[in-house]
């Protein structure tokens, strides 16, 4: 196995990033490994601090990733990186410092979109939920017992801390501009079909609304007053309004990077604002976009787990320089816990023209649902049904026809072809 | 071609003592046709990818019993109205391990709602004091059948004491369960003659259960039954009478039939092994994982019958439509490729997957009840028997080849402690 000489750096100390070291030194790299973070914490688990951590089943600090002996890094954390300097192929640290590298993984993820006025946003009462620090603060505000608790927007991360907090025996709001939950990702054919289940569950879900200005006594939030003109009173609001990627530090640095990404190869090598790779350096992880084979190409910056263990996986070989180069392009699969609703996803429903229910019954609460984008299955989402998800995912990764032929256990009657409502 | 003798092979009664070098030469192909005179032709999983898979596929359906036909009686009344109408409502209140979601996961989670954590617990507790009395029964004696002596005994009483079923009664079940659990071998739906045998059983039963679950709801008990005939659970599901009279005897048989075997297979493998044998006297908490390796080297249910409701392509072959697919779980449980050295029972492994009790959403609904009646077993025995040595090795077998165990086990014996 060749093996180039020289420093490795990772910035970002997240899943891709502990993957993607781990995977440098099961690939063979030996070198001086270096790993940067801007929070002081280890690499920890995402997925449970909007789940159990809120409930107060796991402590916020019990979410530390498990990780491999021996894997001989120096750990910088709590120091964010400010810039890169490719020609002296040197990240410079808030702290001053600069560190050189021979071989560079970005991995430096995403952080919560802020509240857009960001006095209001300051306000105690006022919570977004991206890091281990966000979730500990919230689940202390939760089990103090508030009165009401507001959610701001309804994609994955707001339906799960709506449903959590109904679980917890508290009324709550959840406040979203589209047409439906998780319209946006769903379309709001699968989207209106949770939401049902969620209004069900004693989920107040206003739609097509959206929080103008939050109020204010004494510091503390007291009401949240919606364009439409109503207003709700609460204590706790949770801004859930998405992700922003952390690309900032990498401005004047000649890399094709923006606030959806940083733009990579087929491979996973950066690409500079020529379009050209930088061999030096690779991206893994939220932060990377990158042109996904299942999708023709079409460039991707994807926000899952699963993905951000594969492609570090994939960036750590690629940097070792172990074994041929070969694009990444693993089937995106995700899952969301909300309150006792298991939702799981493989494909990716964007473009989707239609949408059929193949198994199961929403009226039950439980069904899958088959994206569909020019005769062929694109993506499927299942509801608490996960395991017919892998057959479905198996259409998806073959580009079956779609609507779907043969047979399944527990398929209705009549399969319905569907708008998706995707935005 | 070769292969098409392989699950002739299996089924042949002259192999039931060791069927796992025919299950090895069968997982040199992950799934394979065998050839049984139809177009589809009858596949088999071997591998434990393979199985794994399949048992969680939706294309792969658990309604594989043909539509129900009783016999003619020659009485025109009863061959032109009764027959049609018991045939239809026969078919219509299937038991739930030949049923597909979403019928199948109501009547399920209506009976795991039923095996609460109190009830296992007291019946585990109960289970020890039963296997103490069986061996009780036998002291001063020099030989024991395992089977007769223990085995049988005691997963009958502890599901006749689950179900409320009166003692007394038992001894019709044991006609009853043994002719219904043929439904479980593959070859036994297609002959007329057990199939006529199997409806008249079912009669049989039904009309006992019947009269049962009525005494239930008049005297209801701290028993299964009487929570299953006059309680829904939580989400709201409650049995009628036929699904109620259908589950309650699926219960019964599957009580009747599976964990004889599984104690029984394990006694055996443990004179086969003396060492482990010894180590288990000695230490009888090894019983969990030495229990969980029983399940993946002799499971007493070899392996289990679907069909598929599409093609499937698996394994670098396309099942067709319609297939009848056998999975192998017993062969899935020997795939090295898992397990390393897979044919050494070894207790010692780690995060044992086997295949034992099934898996996916018909995963073994008594798997508690037969790891710690196997466990109350084994470790008496193991404990109490002095001396104990296999007179006949390999022992007699049933004729099952999908519940395949020993119709007896004789031990010679210089007593039980």
């Amino acid at each position: 196995m060749a093996q180039p000489p020289g420093r490795a750096l990772i910035v970002g100390a997240g899943l891709a990033a502990l993957r993607g070291a781990e995977s440098l030194r099961a690939a063979g790299f030996s070198g001086p490994l270096t790993i940067v973070g801007d929070e002081p914490h280890p690499p920890y688990d995402r997925p449970p601090l909007s789940k159990h951590v809120l409930t107060g089943a796991v402590a916020a600090d019990a979410t530390t990733l498990p990780g491999r002996h021996g894997l001989a890094a120096d750990w910088q954390l709590g120091t964010a990186a400010v810039s890169l300097d490719r020609q002296a192929r040197t990240v410079h640290l808030a702290d001053g410092r600069a560190l050189p590298y021979d071989r560079l993984l970005i991995a430096t993820g995403t952080r919560a979109r802020p509240w857009p006025n960001p006095h209001e946003g300051r306000l105690s009462g006022v919570f977004t939920l991206r890091g281990r620090d966000d979730a500990a603060a919230l689940r202390c505000a939760l089990a103090a017992g508030p009165r009401h608790v507001l959610v701001i927007g309804a994609g994955f991360i707001g339906c799960e801390v709506a449903s959590l907090c109904r679980q917890l025996g508290l009324p709550v709001t959840l406040v979203e501009p589209g047409p439906t939950p998780l319209s946006r990702v769903l379309g709001s054919t699968v989207g209106g079909l949770i939401g049902a289940i969620h209004a069900g569950h004693g989920v107040a879900v206003r739609c097509g609304s959206e929080v103008e200005w939050l109020e204010a006594e004494g510091g503390r939030l007291v009401r949240a007053h919606l364009v439409d003109g109503g207003s709700i009173a609460t204590d706790i609001a949770v801004i859930a309004l998405g992700a922003v990627r952390n690309t900032d530090w990498l401005e004047g640095s000649g890399l094709s990077a923006d606030c959806g990404g940083v733009d990579c190869d087929a491979r996973g090598y950066v690409l500079d604002t020529d379009g050209q790779p930088d061999p030096h350096i690779a991206a893994a992880g939220d932060v990377a976009r990158f042109p996904h084979p299942h999708y023709g190409g079409r460039r991707v910056a994807l926000e899952h787990w699963s993905h951000a263990v594969a492609q570090g996986i994939h960036a750590g070989r690629l940097l070792a320089g172990a074994g041929p180069e070969v694009p990444y392009g693993a089937l995106p699969t995700f899952w969301s816990t909300q309150g006792d609703l298991v939702v799981k996803s493989a494909g990716l429903t964007e473009g989707a023209d239609a949408v059929a229910i193949t198994q199961g019954d929403p009226a039950a609460g439980r069904f899958v649902a088959l994206y569909g984008r020019e005769g062929r299955c694109i993506a499927a989402v299942s509801v608490d049904s996960a395991r017919w998800l892998p057959a479905h995912a198996e259409l998806v990764a073959a580009r079956a026809p779609f609507p779907p032929r043969g047979a399944a256990t527990d398929r209705p009657k009549a399969v319905t072809i569907l708008e998706p409502g995707l935005p | 071609m070769p292969d098409a003798t392989l699950l002739n092979q299996v089924k042949d009664f002259a192999n039931r003592p060791n069927p796992y070098p025919i299950y090895a030469r069968l997982r040199e192909n992950p799934v394979s046709r065998q050839d049984d005179g139809t177009e589809e032709g009858t596949w088999v999983a071997a591998t434990h990818g393979t199985i794994a898979s399949l048992l969680q596929d939706p294309r792969v359906s658990s309604e594989t019993l043909p539509p129900a036909d009783r016999p003619r009686t020659g009485n025109p009344l009863t061959d032109l109205i009764v027959k049609p109408l018991k045939d239809w409502m026969m078919d219509r209140h299937r038991v739930f391990i030949f049923r597909d979601p979403p019928d199948h996961d109501a009547l399920r989670s209506a009976v795991v709602h039923q095996f609460s954590r109190e009830r296992v617990q007291a019946m585990r507790a109960r289970s020890d004091q039963l296997v103490a009395d069986l061996l009780d029964e036998k002291c001063g004696a020099r030989e024991i059948d395992a089977v007769d002596d223990l085995a049988y005994p005691l997963p009958v009483t502890v599901i006749c004491e689950l179900f409320g079923v009166p003692r007394e009664d038992e001894p019709k079940f044991h006609g009853w369960a043994t002719q219904l659990a043929t439904a479980l071998e593959p070859d036994s739906l297609s002959d007329p003659e057990i199939r006529a045998e199997n409806s008249r059983t079912f009669d049989a039963i039904g009309g006992y259960m019947a009269d049962l679950i009525k005494d239930k709801r008049k005297h209801p008990g701290d028993d299964m039954l009487s929570g299953l005939a006059n309680h829904a659970t939580p989400a709201g599901v409650k049995m009628g009478d036929y699904d109620l009279i259908a589950t309650s005897i699926l219960m019964l048989v599957a009580g009747h039939e599976t964990t004889v075997n599984l104690i029984t297979n394990g006694l055996l493998t443990l004179l086969r092994h003396p060492d482990e044998l010894e180590r288990l006297r000695q230490d009888p908490l090894r019983a969990p994982r030495l229990i969980e390796e029983l399940l993946r080297y002799e499971p007493p249910v070899q392996f289990r019958t679907r069909r598929t409701l599409s093609a499937i392509d698996i394994a670098g072959v396309t099942i067709p439509e319609g297939a009848d697919l056998v999975l192998l779980l017993a062969s899935g449980n020997r795939d090295g490729a898992v397990f390393p050295d897979p044919d050494r029972f070894d207790p010692d492994r780690v995060g044992l997957r086997h295949l034992g009790f099934g898996g996916s959403l018909h995963y073994c609904v008594g798997a508690p009840l037969a790891r710690f009646e196997a466990e109350a077993a084994l470790t008496a025995l193991a404990r109490r028997l002095k001396a104990p040595r296999l007179i006949e090795d390999p022992p007699p077998y049933r004729s099952g080849a999908a519940l395949r165990g020993p119709e007896h086990l004789r031990v010679a014996i210089d007593g039980i402690a």
